[in-house]
């Protein structure tokens, strides 16, 4: 499963992977500000953000190839606006809006690639999210394999009553059985989720997760947050300043 | 002896009428440990979940000389381990050494004493070298040493496990046996297995219809019953 890899790469050992989510999370958010608020032509900022995230793969030990090819998940979707911008004549916009997302899910899948998720949502926490929102992520993150292995089983038993898995959405009634196992699945996601509760009442839960370690905000930390994103606001000026 | 828990006249209705507990009387003393058998549907799950809170039927229920209430809830579900059916359900926090410490912390341990009783809990089950690891890379024998441990962390007094044997191939069965039998606590286990029972329980009952209709040795119920067709025989 995507987020397997994603979990083992996570785990790792490099020295951005032992840097704190804290450094991490508010690094990426600037290099999103960058990105995302530079004016076209975007190409030539592009391509020298491009390096720096090949550089930063590099250096967090990541397979190069894998992580360029898993960042591309985003394209399909920024495709469609790019067509959109390209329609109406405007090519350099389409080019930069295809380039910018690809470069921010290219640096999303690099923070979530060296933080492992309990460490990413706890840093989170230490940023100001809503504390509520988080037990949700995480909830969700823990019972995605769940969920995913139950709805694999109930495919497999369709399967073996002679259910064809293609054309499902072509034909009516295939169709109807989809959505029908689709309700079932929510119905035992739900049913799982009152368990947990249970399960979490009974080990003496009472509407706080207590924390069994708080990560330290160190020097080096503070220098990767400034060295980071003084770098790629750096390049930014100097690209900008080239085109002027 | 004082019992630990005690239980008179316990009902209890599902909320779409089903009458699940029909007046049911149990004791279980100190140090023994007591096997549920019965058939699916007959109200051994929701017996065990009444001795947690979880459930809340008309009756009287005593754990540990504190009667079932809202105040004393807290400190009966420190007192009571319960070790439910499907691990999957129980660990649910990121590594398996959180999860172990998550009873801990939430009876008000610091997080450095919370982290060395889920240390020591992990030891007694075999599973410290997990500690680190995400507790869906275990193995289903595996997680349910985990759910042990994180029950036997908040040092219970005793232990409810319901069908342990579920998920878990024989060699996992009898390891897991070797690991209750060393535990000190008192136990009520819930299973269908009655070999399994029959390698652990000094006493047994037996549930049909939400009561219990018969009390004795594993074996005598098995016998009365008819219930030795599905039971996997456990050299003891």
């Amino acid at each position: 499963m995507h987020h397997v890899v994603l979990e083992r790469w996570s785990r790792g050992d490099s020295p951005l992977h032992r840097r704190d989510p804290r450094a991490k999370t508010l690094a990426l958010l600037i290099f999103l500000v960058l990105v995302a608020t530079s004016r076209v032509p975007f190409l030539p900022l592009g391509a020298a953000y491009f390096c720096l995230l090949i550089a930063a793969l590099v250096w967090a030990r990541l397979p190069l190839a894998a992580a360029l090819a898993r960042s591309s998940v985003v394209l399909p979707f920024s495709v469609v606006f790019a067509g959109i911008s390209l329609m109406a004549g405007d090519a350099t916009r389409a080019g930069a809006l295809l380039v910018k997302s690809y470069l921010s899910a290219l640096a999303v899948l690099l923070v979530i690639s060296t933080t492992p998720m309990p460490q990413l949502l706890r840093g989170l926490e230490g940023l100001g999210v809503p504390r509520f929102l988080l037990m949700v992520a995480q909830f969700l993150y823990r019972y995605l394999f769940v969920i995913s292995e139950e709805a694999q089983h109930m495919r497999a038993a369709s399967i073996a009553r002679g259910a064809s898995v293609r054309g499902m959405v072509a034909h009516r009634a295939r169709f109807r059985s989809a959505a029908g196992a689709l309700a079932v699945l929510f119905a035992r996601s739900y049913a799982r989720a009152e368990s947990i509760h249970q399960a979490m009442l009974a080990r003496g839960f009472e509407g706080r997760f207590h924390l069994l370690s708080a990560s330290r905000f160190r020097w080096q930390d503070a220098l990767f947050l400034f060295a980071a994103g003084g770098l790629a606001a750096a390049i930014r000026l100097a690209v900008e300043r080239a085109a002027l | 002896m004082m019992p630990l828990i005690e239980v008179r006249g316990l009902h209890f209705h599902y909320d779409d009428g089903t009458a699940a507990l029909n007046g049911v009387d149990f004791q279980l003393l100190p140090g023994e440990t007591v096997v549920l058998l019965g058939a699916n549907g007959s109200g051994k799950t929701t017996f065990v979940l009444h001795l947690n809170g979880l459930l809340l039927g008309q009756g009287e229920i005593e754990v540990c000389g504190m009667r079932m209430s809202k105040q004393n809830l807290p400190q009966i579900r420190h007192k009571i381990g319960l070790v439910f059916q499907d691990s999957e359900t129980q660990l649910f926090m990121p590594t398996v050494l959180e999860d172990v410490a998550f009873g801990p912390l939430n009876g008000g341990m610091s997080p450095e004493q919370a982290r060395q009783r889920a240390h020591a809990a992990l030891e007694v089950t075999g599973m410290l070298e997990a500690a680190r690891k995400a507790p869906y890379h275990l193995s289903a024998g595996e997680k349910k040493r985990v759910a042990i441990a994180g029950i036997l962390a908040m040092q219970p007094e005793i232990l409810i496990l319901d069908e342990p044997t579920t998920y878990l191939d024989p060699p996992g069965q009898s390891s897991l046996i070797q690991l209750l039998r060393s535990l000190p606590q008192a136990k009520i286990l819930v299973t269908h297995d009655a070999g399994f029972a029959e390698a652990l329980a000094q006493r047994a009952c037996f549930f049909e219809r939400g009561m219990i209709t018969g009390t004795g040795t594993v074996r005598e119920l098995v016998q009365r019953f008819g219930w030795d067709r599905t039971g996997v025989k456990i050299a003891q």
